[in-house]
């Protein structure tokens, strides 16, 4: 069986969550990585040293600059006919790229998998995670989006694929990248972060989020925040951890001022160890935590980073 | 400008859903069911662009059983001018329902489609990348601000490390995240017209789409239930627990 990961990449680097993809992708089948971008041989370069990568096609052209799915798509649908599967990570690029390639394909896609059972049989969370759905795909060509928590990353060194350039597609030109604003931090990136501090409702303000970052920085942590903090304006949107925000599962969770909603475990509950700081005793999060602490997080988040 | 908004009914957000005994699925009888929320932000949104003068017309429109009638009815609150119901007794998957959609919008001729990024029952976030894929318009999925001039609409999306803004030309489909507006509370009156308001109702059979799913479900089981730890008494006890038992920092 031959599969195609879709890589994911900012012209300089191959994303961490690309790596996840792979390791799904090497339980199906032989993996070749696409690299579609601009300027962007180092991925292509990096791809091809991944342990288990047994080819990257690279196809270069300005077009593929920015990763827009409109110009990705008439060459992952090209390239997807001599393939058995096509995969990417289920982060904010694959969840936008790979519906349009699996309708143009007429495949009927699986999301989020979390496991891969056979060939053809997939389990992947339902209801915020409430429920694993096993499915048995009839396609001939399967379309997959892999929840990078549920493999490990594969090793960035190892691999000695060959590196063969692919003509690009003609140009879509529909649409135009105005701008990002992408937050800039030396913590880790969330979905890789081995370590995570996540600040709720009960932080109180932009401002008392201080107190979440300084314990951060003393654990080489990413911050990560539930809805209510977001939405409040505390912190930005792509801190969001839970069903409908990033899906994290580090060694050690630990979270403050949070109460523990459907849709925040979701996010959250595969982590390894999950500490809860919360001055409700009755707090739903207390019922997933290893270790709770009942107790004013104004006192003690500034004690425990101070203790450390 | 006429925006097709398409909506789905689903298990309430504050449900916790069960799954079935026999493991074929979950409990979805006798609880309650709502409009999906980010298809309730779809709307909102499609009402502002109208109340801005930005578009003449918003149409709601769902795929489903009898029941979803109701579901409807609660967009149609917002202040909607038209609801189209395509009738099945089938569930469908994303890409049945992109089809469905697809041939509504050759009818309908709408220049924006505004939906939800995911519902929160299965979790796909697929049927709006779908729907643009097979009418070959451009896509702006997970937007958190919408903004329409004459012919083109500027969409910022909430992407993994931040926020990017994209402009692509009408007609465009338009997936709505959290971050897009927050919903009104629909006004009595509203509510009251909404209930009298006539539904078009399409069987789906007539849209010539198959309802049929390429992936069968196995089985569905429960998620291995996390246990609830120990509660430790001050911030010394914790630290020690995490370094000496845990031995994660
Ligand atoms: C469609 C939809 C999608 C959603 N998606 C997500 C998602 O992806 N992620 C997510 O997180 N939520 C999501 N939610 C929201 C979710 O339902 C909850 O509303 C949200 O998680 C609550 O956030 P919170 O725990 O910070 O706030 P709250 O529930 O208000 O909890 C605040 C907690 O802080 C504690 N507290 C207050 N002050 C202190 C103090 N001084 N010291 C210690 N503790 C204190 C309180 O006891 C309380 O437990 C979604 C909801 C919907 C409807």
């Amino acid at each position: 069986m031959s599969v195609l990961v879709i890589a994911e990449h900012d012209n300089s680097e191959l994303k961490s969550a690309t790596l996840n993809a792979i390791t799904a992708a090497k339980e199906l089948g032989d993996v070749t990585v696409l690299v579609a971008g601009s300027g962007s041989q180092s991925v292509a370069d990096a791809a091809a040293q991944v342990a288990g990568v047994s080819a990257v096609l690279h196809s270069d052209a300005a077009h593929y600059e920015n990763g827009i799915a409109e110009e990705l798509t008439p060459l992952v649908v090209s390239t997807a006919a001599s393939f058995d599967y096509v995969i990417t990570a289920a982060t904010t690029f694959g969840k936008n790229l790979l519906p349009r390639v699996s309708a143009l394909l007429d495949v009927e896609q699986i999301s989020d998998v979390t496991s891969v059972v056979s060939a053809d049989t997939f389990v992947h969370p339902v209801y915020a995670g409430n429920a694993l759905e096993t499915v048995q795909s009839s396609d001939a060509k399967k379309v997959l989006t892999i929840r990078t928590t549920a493999f490990e990353a594969a090793e960035t060194t190892g691999g000695s694929a060959s590196v063969e350039a692919l003509a690009a597609s003609d140009a879509v030109g529909t649409v135009t990248l105005v701008g990002r604003e992408l937050t800039v931090s030396n913590r880790p990136e969330l979905g890789a972060a081995e370590v995570i501090v996540s600040g709720g409702r009960g932080v109180g303000s932009a401002e008392n989020f201080a107190i979440i970052e300084a314990l951060a920085d003393k654990l080489g942590a990413a911050v990560g925040a539930s809805r209510a903090a977001v939405d409040a304006g505390y912190v930005p949107n792509d801190y969001q951890v839970g069903q409908t925000g990033k899906v994290v599962a580090p060694s050690l969770y630990i979270a403050i001022g949070i109460s523990g909603a459907i849709q925040h475990l979701a996010g959250m509950k595969d982590s390894k160890v999950i500490v809860a700081i919360n001055k409700d005793e009755d707090a739903p999060i207390f019922q997933v935590a290893d270790y709770g602490l009942v107790a004013d997080l104004f006192d003690v988040v500034p004690e425990m980073t101070g203790a450390l | 400008m006429k925006i097709l908004v398409p909506v789905k009914r689903v298990v309430d957000a504050y449900v916790s859903v069960r799954v079935k005994s026999d493991n074929t699925g979950v409990d979805t009888d006798n609880v309650k069911k709502s409009l999906n929320p980010f298809c309730e932000i779809a709307v909102e949104e499609a009402m502002r662009l109208k109340e801005k003068g930005l578009a003449d017309e918003v149409i709601v429109v769902t795929i489903g059983d009898k029941d979803c009638e109701t579901t409807l009815r609660s967009a149609l609150a917002f202040g909607v001018d038209r609801a189209i119901h395509i009738k099945t007794d089938n569930v469908l998957r994303p890409l049945a329902i992109a089809k469905a959609l697809a041939k509504l919008v050759e009818k309908e001729a709408p220049q924006l489609v505004i939906t939800g990024k995911q519902s929160i029952d299965a979790d796909n976030n697929q049927t709006g990348q779908m729907l643009a894929a097979l009418l070959n318009w451009p896509q702006a999925t997970f937007a958190s601000e919408v903004t329409v001039e004459a012919d083109k609409v500027t969409v910022t999306r909430e992407i993994d490390g931040g926020l990017e803004t994209l402009t692509m030309a009408l007609p465009a489909v338009v997936t709505s995240d959290l971050r897009l507006n927050e919903p009104r509370y629909p006004k009595l009156p509203n509510i009251m017209k909404a209930k009298k308001k006539p539904i078009e109702a399409i069987e789906i059979a007539d849209l010539g789409v198959s309802t049929a799913s390429t992936l069968a479900v196995q089985r569905v089981d429960e998620p291995a239930e996390r246990q609830a730890g120990i509660k430790v008494a001050d911030i010394n006890e914790l630290i020690e627990k995490l370094k000496n038992e845990a031995r994660v920092i």
